[in-house]
């Protein structure tokens, strides 16, 4: 850690402090500001913002039809999750604890698809998965099928896209919680004669716990959001929270119904990254 | 050290495979001379050819570049002074910045967009190459301000005071100990803001105007609007781009120095 005495920053650095922060404020804080302003005015005739007080947004979002759209968009988030940790744990552990000179070969693989367009990745399973895809096509030269199955714009569709979307982000902190725990402590399960399934479910899972969090939130939250996979793989059939606000934005032209879906949306977030830092500190304290 | 158990590792090599075949597949099927399906028909580079012959891709592959480079260089520029405050001014009311730090990256993207969308449309500010760039900073800022501080706590502190002790002021210990130390960082931040910005797509769709089309915007109307294996050929090239870029970032973070004098003699 640095430890200048505060007069001491040069001028130029003082001014990238105050612009960096002006920058968040106007471009970033005050556009929520506005989304919440806006949530409470009324539609205009022809798609514009009335500045006329009302509830009536909030209202809708009584409607149980919303009410299945977002519960389904956090069936469809946790599920993602779940099936993130399922899957990215045991790479995680093969990375953390191959020797020095794989590990890096690994990370890298592993950094490669973080570092490609969603876009692109997303783009590939609609290549697999649709009736003249991939998959169809190997399953009917295998024999295993004479018609193709209808895998794309389905939910199982959204959900494979969306587990291969956002697996690096359950990875990365996952490597970084295995790799934290002293392979004594492993040593020490076996030595006290552990079979190697109670030895992770004693050792080696509970101490990644800070892993899980960090990636179960960084899965969680752009799922909960996701618009392009569930735009591209499920075909836009049926909404999500957030094909529902980019449709109500750009082709219904209804903003403040759309600001209301996005506080909501916004609350959720807002109500886990409470949940979650609460049970946290509340673990660090003890 | 720990071996790591065989039904662990198969399975972590089960999941490296799924992380890869999509890629695979889409590298494959741009060599692919069919023109419908995914049947293989020979191997073609007609598809790489009739990319390089759109105008409309080329173009957009520039503004791409053109908006990472902006938004990039403005974010290192908002970012080196956030982090050396923020890392200096530790705990003096500088809470209220690092939550204003942390909250663009936890919250999804879109509500991102759309807030932006209506700030920029309610003010009659232009949809185009200004709001993407504003849009990318508001990521990328927060981005490059989480890397620098973290190389920063790892900075030996002596130095900084040897230099003080010696006389220098705080610009020349700026300039001649702080960022030398950080420059590894520095050149992380900005591979990592560059290609974040290179790949996204939920903000700039909703701040981008017309004549300001973007590499991700391109392929998503391509995809949208009738799928040609030219998409598998731009996304092919995507993908070793990308690949190129996590190369590079290792390089940088392999040359992390331990003294201030370090990275000018190896360069």
């Amino acid at each position: 850690m640095i430890h200048l005495p505060s007069h001491s920053l040069p001028l130029p650095l003082k001014c990238s402090f105050w612009a960096a922060a002006l920058l968040l404020i106007v471009f970033f804080l005050f556009p929520l500001l506005v989304v919440f302003g806006v949530s409470l005015a009324s539609r205009g005739l022809y798609g514009g913002v009335e500045w006329v007080g009302t509830l009536e947004n909030y209202r809708r979002l009584a409607d149980p039809l919303l009410g299945m759209i977002f519960l389904r968009s956090i069936l469809f988030a946790s599920m993602t999750t779940l099936v993130c940790a399922l899957v990215g744990f045991p790479l995680a552990y093969a990375v953390a604890r191959v020797s020095q000179r794989w590990q890096l070969v690994f990370l890298t693989l592993v950094m490669i698809p973080f570092w490609t367009n969603f876009l692109v990745r997303t783009y590939a399973w609609i290549l697999i998965l649709r009736a003249d895809g991939v998959f169809n096509s190997l399953l009917i030269q295998l024999g295993v099928q004479s018609e193709p199955l209808s895998l794309l714009f389905t939910d199982f569709a959204v959900g494979i896209g969306l587990v291969y979307g956002y697996l690096p982000f359950m990875v990365l902190p996952l490597i970084v919680a295995i790799e934290r725990i002293p392979p004594q402590l492993e040593e020490a399960a076996y030595d006290l004669y552990a079979s190697m399934g109670g030895m992770f479910r004693h050792v080696i899972l509970p101490l990644s716990k800070p892993g899980f969090i960090a990636g179960g939130v960084l899965v969680f939250i752009p799922s909960l959001g996701a618009f392009i996979t569930p735009y591209l793989l499920g075909g836009g059939q049926k909404m999500l929270i957030g094909t529902l606000i980019q449709q109500e934005f750009l082709i219904s032209r209804d903003w403040p119904f759309g600001s209301a879906l996005s506080f909501g949306l916004m609350g959720i977030v807002l109500m886990l990254g409470f949940v979650v830092s609460r049970t946290f500190l509340g673990r660090s304290a003890r | 050290m720990i071996r790591v158990p065989r039904s662990v590792g198969i399975s972590g090599l089960l999941v490296l495979m799924f992380l890869y075949l999509p890629v695979m597949v889409l590298i494959v099927l741009s060599f692919n001379a069919s023109t419908m399906g995914v049947e293989w028909k020979g191997f073609s580079f007609q598809w790489y050819e009739k990319l390089l012959a759109d105008r409309s891709i080329i173009d957009a592959t520039v503004n791409s570049l053109m908006i990472a480079s902006i938004s990039t260089v403005l974010s290192l520029l908002f970012g080196l002074g956030a982090a050396i405050g923020l890392e200096t001014w530790r705990g003096r009311h500088t809470s209220w910045m690092n939550i204003l730090i942390l909250l663009p990256l936890v919250i999804p993207e879109i509500l991102m967009g759309v807030a932006l969308l209506m700030v920029f449309v309610l003010f009659q500010v232009p949809l185009g190459f200004g709001s993407i760039i504003i849009g990318h900073m508001v990521f990328n800022v927060p981005l490059t301000v989480v890397i620098l501080r973290a190389r920063l706590r790892k900075l030996d502190p002596t130095w900084e005071d040897a230099a003080r002790d010696l006389g220098a002021t705080s610009w020349e210990v700026l300039t001649h100990i702080t960022l030398p130390m950080l420059r590894p960082a520095i050149w992380g931040a900005a591979l990592l803001s560059f290609t974040v910005s290179l790949d996204d797509f939920v903000v700039t769709f909703f701040v981008a105007g017309p004549g300001s089309t973007t590499l991700p915007l391109k392929v998503f109307s391509m995809i949208k609007t009738g799928m040609t294996p030219e998409v598998n050929a731009l996304s092919a090239i995507m993908v070793v781009v990308s690949m190129v870029f996590v190369g590079l970032s290792w390089i940088f973070q392999q040359r992390a120095p331990v003294s201030p004098t370090t990275p000018s003699s190896s360069e």
